[in-house]
């Protein structure tokens, strides 16, 4: 590590203030305060309770979201080979390194695009605003491959990743001032862009080649009971195909890392021992989806509407936005209560598009950008009632 | 006539809105049109030209009448002329362009609500002679036309890959794909959707106000 500071030290003249390569200050800025502290750190005098910055919360953050991209990658790899038609397709645990690789070959140009792009975008508004690059795509740009289709066009990956540094969070003044979740606002806009690319039963198996296998996700075929022609007799036929454990686990087709709610719930808890995620979001808005999926029930009527609420929790990406999505610090409410409510209304509301609009059979991602839109509302009122109650107590002393 | 036709002061009331004091990206009127019919380029053009039409006419007459209006009724005055304005280019595109009158459809008959129109009436017109009220008008109506033009031609290129119905970047058709099409480009229906056409209009605004530091306002 002393070469690599020693060779920072000889270059940073060239970079600092009438240097060579003053234009470039923003990079060498970044690359040399990942590496190393930043040369400017308080003296004295400040109370520490520990070292954390935004560049360790976005790594938290990353690490919390390694079990979903593993497991994305292996199951992207599985459904690549069945869409082959592969002997080892079979069973879902066997020939394990070929599915991974098959996933990985999949998965790594999106998350390199996602990266590569983002971060270019980021860098040339950090070089006009003349500040380092700021950490907050770190995240963004690991969600968004997470919550794409295996099979969308690289330059899809690139457009919406413009899109939503852009329009989602440079327009607002960059990292931290954004309203709504970046990631989201690149899947909102490949939504409502390509939707050929986006939904249907063509896009989730990577490379489909052979007929008569259905590359529907479990979303799809529950929305058809909506429709006249379901794709399933009755709900007894749906848990053949799509059975809670699996379902669970996440062996099912969908977005690259959204299946496994077991992976989310490892996020999860690495979200919520570091004190980097919500408990109140994550919980509150499980509950949410929770009451919402039961009152359906009691409502009824077909299949779709019958459909235990709890398994409205392990299926689509529920799971994912609840944990990763939702608990976005910037965009999420800021109080206490208001964390409960946010949460709670974003799971209702998901459900709730879920099922009552066949058109938008994935209603986590609208639900949530409809709540982020409303975060600051929720906490506005929250402060105001606090206040009011506080200001009682003044006038009953 | 002490004045020139084409004083420097008047060239500024055709130059001023095209740029800096743009009705729609300056003053942010007229944006529910823009919204509602930038969906293709010859939509544009033709409600451009009705409003340039009837912003043009609009001031010369209530400029005219502008020392015999009462101004407790003026706003009602200027409504009846608007919308008699309104009705003839209404009247004018139904017999000429038939196809289009049906798809501009009642966004035509809206113009009298537009608020460039009475904005430039109660504004200008009612304070200035008939000749400066003419140039006044024309240049409002040119720069809302234009700037409705420019959301078109992304919105035309990008959502349906055409201009002005001339096909840019090859055969979309299923099956028989060619140019960009064949390549695995998609067209981009968010551009279709209303909503794209809010943040076009809010990206021009961005760049215009970081061109020029005067638009910016301070908080």
């Amino acid at each position: 590590m002393k070469f690599l500071e020693n060779i920072l030290h000889k270059m940073e003249p060239n970079f600092s203030k009438g240097g060579k390569f003053e234009k470039w200050n923003p990079l060498f800025e970044t690359m040399a305060t990942f590496a190393f502290t930043p040369k400017l750190v308080t003296q004295k005098g400040s109370h520490i309770r520990d070292g954390v910055d935004l560049k360790r919360t976005m790594m938290t953050v990353i690490i919390a979201m390694i079990p979903c991209l593993l497991f994305g990658i292996y199951n992207t790899g599985h459904f690549a080979e069945v869409a082959k038609g592969s002997s080892i397709a079979a069973s879902y645990w066997d020939g394990f390194g070929t599915k991974f690789t098959s996933g990985l070959i999949v998965v790594l140009p999106i998350l390199v695009v996602s990266y590569g792009v983002g971060l270019t975008v980021e860098f040339i508004f950090g070089m006009l605003r003349g500040h380092a690059l700021h950490e907050g795509f770190l995240v963004s740009g690991m969600l968004i491959p997470l919550i794409m289709p295996a099979d969308v066009p690289l330059w899809m990956v690139g457009v919406a990743t413009v899109f939503a540094v852009v329009i989602g969070k440079e327009v607002f003044g960059g990292t931290g001032m954004n309203v709504l979740n970046v990631a989201l606002t690149a899947r909102a806009f490949l939504f409502f862009a390509y939707p050929t690319s986006m939904s249907g039963d063509k896009v989730w198996l990577s490379g489909q080649e052979v007929d008569g296998v259905s590359g529907s996700t479990a979303l799809g075929d529950l929305a058809s009971f909506m429709s006249d022609k379901p794709v399933f007799e009755n709900l007894d036929a749906y848990y053949g195909k799509y059975s809670l454990m699996d379902s669970f686990m996440g062996m099912i087709p969908g977005s690259i890392g959204e299946t496994s709610t077991l992976a989310c719930l490892i996020g999860a808890a690495v979200l919520i021992f570091t004190g980097v995620g919500s408990l109140r979001i994550i919980a509150s808005f499980f509950a949410g989806g929770f009451v919402m999926g039961m009152i359906l029930n009691a409502v009824g009527g077909n299949a779709y509407l019958d459909l235990p609420a709890h398994f409205h929790l392990v299926i689509g990406g529920f799971a994912f936005g609840a944990v990763f999505m939702a608990t976005d610090p910037v965009t999420a409410a800021q109080t206490a209560t208001g964390k409960l409510i946010y949460g709670f209304l974003g799971g209702l509301v998901a459900i709730m598009i879920r099922v009552l609009n066949p058109a938008y059979p994935e209603g986590v991602m609208l639900a949530i950008l409809f709540m982020n839109v409303m975060a600051p509302i929720i906490d506005h009122y929250v402060i105001q009632s606090n206040i009011k109650k506080r200001l009682k107590r003044v006038k009953t002393a | 006539m002490s004045e020139s036709l084409f004083s420097k002061k008047n060239r500024k009331l055709i130059t001023d809105p095209l740029t800096d004091n743009n009705p729609v990206t300056v003053q942010v009127l007229g944006i529910c049109s823009a919204l509602a019919i930038t969906v293709q380029v010859n939509q544009a053009i033709v409600m451009g030209l009705s409003v340039i039409f009837v912003t043009m006419m609009g001031n010369v007459v209530i400029s005219m009448l502008r020392n015999l209006i009462p101004s407790r009724i003026r706003i009602i005055v200027q409504l009846v002329v608007v919308a008699a304005l309104v009705i003839v280019v209404d009247q004018v595109l139904a017999a000429f362009l038939p196809d289009l009158s049906a798809k501009l459809s009642v966004f035509v008959g809206l113009i009298i609500t537009n608020c460039i129109i009475m904005g430039r009436l109660e504004a200008f017109a009612m304070a200035n002679k008939p000749w400066p009220s003419l140039l006044d008008g024309f240049g409002n109506g040119l720069g809302y036309a234009g700037l409705l033009v420019l959301v078109a031609v992304f919105r035309e290129l990008f959502g349906s890959g055409t201009l002005l119905g001339f096909t840019i970047f090859g055969n979309s058709l299923p099956g028989e794909e060619s140019g960009l099409y064949a390549m695995g480009y998609t067209n981009n229906n968010m551009m279709i959707l209303p909503p794209m056409a809010l943040i076009i209009v809010g990206v021009i605004i961005w760049v215009q106000r970081l061109r020029n530091k005067e638009l910016q306002e301070d908080h």
